[in-house]
């Protein structure tokens, strides 16, 4: 602790010496960026090559309104779009459920069929963008619906590139947004893996997530021990199905939260393609090098944005991306800083990208190769945080696997505990957040934040019976039929899913009909 | 239903006005079967708990949970999570879920749950089923009360030895070792037979009966073994004996309950006594003293 | 007088669809260390549950939590379902992501207090304090 009383371990509560020197690193051998175990990046020539993807995840109320600011943010330079559901979409119902009250169109854009996602994208290329689609439980859903779009346009699945976050550990883990118990629900990501490998083969199948584990209240090696114990139960699970390691391992990619404690980041991510590299190449036998790379994705961490002096989030942010930029993210999303109220006004999500810009055009961090590599303290920290994940994985192993740990409820308490920790550091001031325990202010002016129509909730409710209306029934209730039956089957669901899909079955049909085979799953109370 | 929830409150805190709520009752009183699950934390108790409460409401028996969880002995504040497992009960009018902390009170869980059955008896509930985590005093005090105890076991928590280790198969009259679709189950099977052949009781031998809550799978045989053990009861006349036993064991209670009141009550208004109590140093004189001046009120 | 003392029973319950319950749980374990007993009922309660659960559990407090930006809809639809359920002695509280315009609205509606993200949890425990003075927390 410091003379003041403030912690000194980082935010995660690991202890930190007041200095390192060479005598942390005794007997390191050199290491250079893009190549094995790539601590140093995965690219040889870092960021002078290519900058990472700026991709702001955005969605709100209406296909039409997104599609308005999808075609703004291009035309102001974001390079990849990256697509957020509303709470119904993202738990498989329909805008018209009576538990969808309230909530359509709030915290992304409503999707209920394939009408949606036409309008979603009309007048964007898909041949010519990437799109990231942050969804999980009904994943294969809304990537048959993407698909089938781009057939309309007449784009060839094979040349479609986006990443589908299709991350169902996490959710078990943290978000919760679960719907199937866990078998099932590892039956389709590995379903949609197997299926993408031959028929959408630049598509990035599964994005393994720390991002909601950290939300959650988890700390930095809970981050990257979790959600690298994921990773490895996925491959486990392609290997069973008889998938062979190289033909699916460079298609798995990763999440990251860029937190506030900028060097303990940095280390996480130069930690996570480490231990990647080593498992992938001696514990499962990757051959294909681009089997051994980590690449990841990285949103700042929206639990460090505060509603109190909001404007301080630009700062958060900066530092949070620049973390993130340090650590060698392939592609980054910067929070704006009115998300904490609510989903971003235009102005918000404009500073945010523009945030990404200084940090790429102005400040010249892009132009050296991994500029900490080397670093004592940097170096001992890495090492650090592969220690804690490693005695991590070791205690995965012994209840019996991550499904196993998550039925006993061991991440969900690992992390309960963790984030109750860090409240009382708070409570006690040992850690400070600006304006929020110390430095307030007594009178905050409003903020300008997006407000959702309620009219929305009605009208999409409206349109998704139109559609049931409007479509052929007897092509949809067969679609619908032949996927219940391939689900109580070993086939491969996707082909059937997309016939559903393009016999406009709602989203919420589509669901349904899996449901009736799989049930659902209620997680293990851990408070 | 607020009626039933607020007199199960009257009964937790002792309240005196229970008394007159219970003569009222009593007539009208049926007696619902009671069976206690107890188990492990992690054995999926409340899940089959959950998975029994579907059964029977398909068979059309209305159904009350009383699911206790121990409070913290520092502060008296729990944090009670057993509904989760419940939610597609939630809104059936038929099923009655209530949490009950075990607050450690000497006796005082039993009695309240005592009281308790007899209040859902009266408002009409068929089945009562007591749930307990069992890692302390709470699974031995509910055994007490319930006509059939039934104890879970799982195949991977490595807890068969310990519940020897803490005496809960003395307990048992039925056991369950739920998650069997997990490796080893056949294992735990084997053991706990071994065990129980060495043991028998009372002319009945607990049966052991393999569940995957989660699937339903086994719960209708589970539930037949319980209604078994208490045609077992019937026949042998151990349930007539074992309602004598309880009345006996609860008015027991209930006369500690009004002696420790009066204890306390004498100790507070009369300063002659609590002075002598100093002097002594040792509490019976004082005590039996107390005891004589309540018997002479 | 009763020879036990029952702590203050308080549901807490995430209504809407999303699953973010840090908060939620670092507040009920709070609440629980404060002495009130918490009745946990997890993920995705509807209005009708959460009043279900009230009254079976005989609660005084109802605490809610969103994150989805349903909170418009869904507490005052808790505060409706116990005036239908007569049983508006039962306080509700909330917490979550909700502007300053919307908690005005919501106390409005009938909701007692909303804690937004930053809240220190002495300050829910004390106002719980307040609210509840003759109940005594148990000690032994």
């Amino acid at each position: 602790m410091r003379d003041d009383g403030i912690e000194t371990s980082t935010i995660s509560g690991i202890p930190l010496r007041p200095l390192y020197t060479s005598q942390d690193l005794p007997g390191r051998a050199e290491e250079y960026p893009g190549q094995f175990p790539y601590t140093r990046g995965i690219h040889p020539s870092g960021y002078r090559g290519r900058l990472w993807t700026m991709r702001q995840f955005s969605g709100f109320a209406t296909a039409e309104e997104t599609n308005r600011r999808y075609k703004y943010l291009l035309a102001n330079g974001q390079t990849g779009l990256s697509v957020a559901f509303d709470m119904p979409t993202l738990m498989g119902q329909d805008s018209d459920a009576p538990t969808s009250r309230g909530e359509v169109g709030h915290c992304g854009v409503a999707i209920d069929s394939l009408a949606d996602m036409e309008a979603l994208f009309d007048g964007i290329p898909l041949g010519e963008i990437t799109t990231s689609m942050t969804i999980n439980s009904p994943a294969a859903i809304l990537l048959c619906m993407y698909i089938a779009v781009a057939e309309k346009q007449g784009v060839q699945a094979s040349s479609l590139g986006g990443t589908l976050q299709n991350d169902i550990l996490k959710e078990f883990i943290a978000q919760k947004e679960f719907i199937f118990p866990p078998a099932p629900s590892m039956r389709l990501v590995v379903d949609s893996i197997e299926y993408c490998a031959a028929e959408v083969p630049k598509w990035n199948t599964i994005s393994i997530s720390g991002y909601h584990i950290r939300e959650a209240g988890s700390t930095a090696a809970q981050e990257l021990a979790f959600t690298l114990a994921d990773g490895m139960a996925y491959v486990d699970a392609c290997l069973e199905r008889g998938m062979h390691i190289d033909d699916f391992a460079s298609r798995l990619s990763f999440f990251f939260d860029a937190h506030i404690d900028f060097f303990e980041e940095i280390a996480k991510f130069r930690a996570a393609r480490r231990i990647w590299a080593r498992w992938m190449r001696e514990r499962y036998g990757a051959q294909q090098e681009r089997s051994w790379k980590l690449r990841f994705h990285t949103q700042t961490a929206g639990v460090s944005l505060t509603a109190q002096q909001p404007e301080l989030n630009i700062a958060r942010t900066a530092i949070e991306a620049l973390a993130a930029v340090l650590g060698g993210t392939q592609s980054l999303h910067t929070n704006a800083m009115d998300e904490v109220f609510a989903l971003p006004t235009d102005k918000a999500a404009r500073l945010a990208l523009r945030t990404q810009q200084l940090l790429a055009y102005e400040t010249g961090v892009a132009n050296t190769i991994d500029p900490l590599g080397g670093s004592y303290f940097i170096e001992a920290l890495t090492d650090e945080m592969e220690r804690q994940a490693e005695a991590y994985f070791k205690r995965i192993d012994e209840i019996g696997g991550v499904i196993p740990a998550i039925e006993v409820g061991f991440f969900q308490r690992e992390i309960a505990d963790a984030a109750f920790r860090y409240q009382q550091e708070l409570e006690q001031k040992r850690r400070l957040v600006v304006g929020v325990n110390e430095f307030t202010v007594d009178d905050e002016p409003p903020i300008d934040i997006l407000r959702i129509d309620p009219r929305l909730e009605s009208e999409q409710s409206e349109r998704v019976r139109q559609v049931r209306r409007k479509r052929d029934q007897a092509e949809c209730s067969n679609a619908l039929n032949g996927l219940r039956k391939a689900a109580a089957g070993t086939d491969n669901l996707m082909p059937y899913i997309l016939d559903a899909v393009r016999a406009y079955a709602t989203e919420g049909e589509i669901m349904h009909a899996m449901i009736e085979v799989f049930g659902t799953y209620t997680e293990t109370a851990v408070v | 239903m607020r009626a039933l929830a607020r007199a199960i409150t009257l009964v937790e805190r002792r309240d005196p006005s229970v008394r007159d709520l219970e003569a009222a009752l009593r007539t009208q009183a049926r007696a619902p079967g009671v069976a206690g699950f107890t188990g492990a934390p992690g054995t999926g108790k409340s899940t089959l708990v959950d998975a029994v409460v579907a059964l029977l409401r398909q068979k059309q028996r209305s159904v009350a949970v009383l699911a206790t969880d121990p409070n913290s002995p520092f502060t008296g504040g729990a944090i009670l999570g057993d509904r989760i497992r419940m939610q597609r009960h939630a809104l059936d009018t038929k099923v009655f879920i209530r949490s009950m902390g075990a607050r450690g009170h000497l006796g005082g869980l039993s009695l309240a749950t005592r009281e308790a059955i007899r209040l859902l008896g009266a408002f009409g509930f068929d089945e009562v089923i007591l749930e307990t985590v069992g890692v302390g005093q709470s699974e031995l005090e509910v055994a007490a009360v319930a006509d059939t105890t039934v104890v879970v076991l799982t195949p991977n928590l490595g807890d068969s030895v310990q519940m020897i280790k803490a005496g809960i198969l003395e307990i048992a009259d039925v056991f369950v070792v739920n998650k069997a679709d997990i490796d080893g189950h056949l294992r735990v099977i084997a053991e706990l037979r071994a065990m129980l052949n060495l043991a028998p009781r009372q002319g009945w031998k607990a049966p052991i009966i393999a569940t995957v809550a989660t699937r339903q799978d086994g719960v209708e045989q589970l539930w037949e073994a319980v209604l078994a053990h208490r045609r077992h009861l019937e026949t042998t006349g151990r349930a007539k004996e074992l309602a004598e036993k309880r009345l006996r064991d609860e008015t027991a209670e209930v006369a500690a309950e009004l002696a420790r009141q009066r204890a306390r009550q004498a100790l507070e208004e009369d300063p002659r006594l609590a002075e002598r109590l100093l002097e002594d140093g040792t509490p019976y004189r004082t005590a039996e003293e107390i005891l004589k001046r309540s018997a002479n009120r | 007088m009763p020879t036990a003392v029952r702590p203050v029973r308080i549901i807490v319950a995430k209504v809407g669809l999303d699953g973010h319950d840090r908060g939620v749980k670092v507040v009920a374990r709070a609440l629980r260390d404060a002495g009130y007993e918490v009745i946990y009922t997890g993920l995705r309660q509807t209005p009708e549950m959460v009043v279900d659960a009230a009254l079976q559990e005989d609660a005084q407090v109802v605490g809610l939590s969103i994150h989805s930006g349903a909170h418009m809809t869904l507490f005052p639809a808790v505060v409706d379902e116990l005036k239908r359920r007569k049983a508006t002695d039962i306080v509700v509280f909330g917490g979550g992501i909700i502007p300053d315009d919307d908690i005005a609205a919501l106390k409005k509606r009938g909701v007692a207090e909303i804690f937004t993200p930053g809240t220190p949890l002495q300050e829910i425990v004390d106002w719980l304090r307040k609210r509840f003075p003759d109940e005594k927390t148990p000690k032994r």
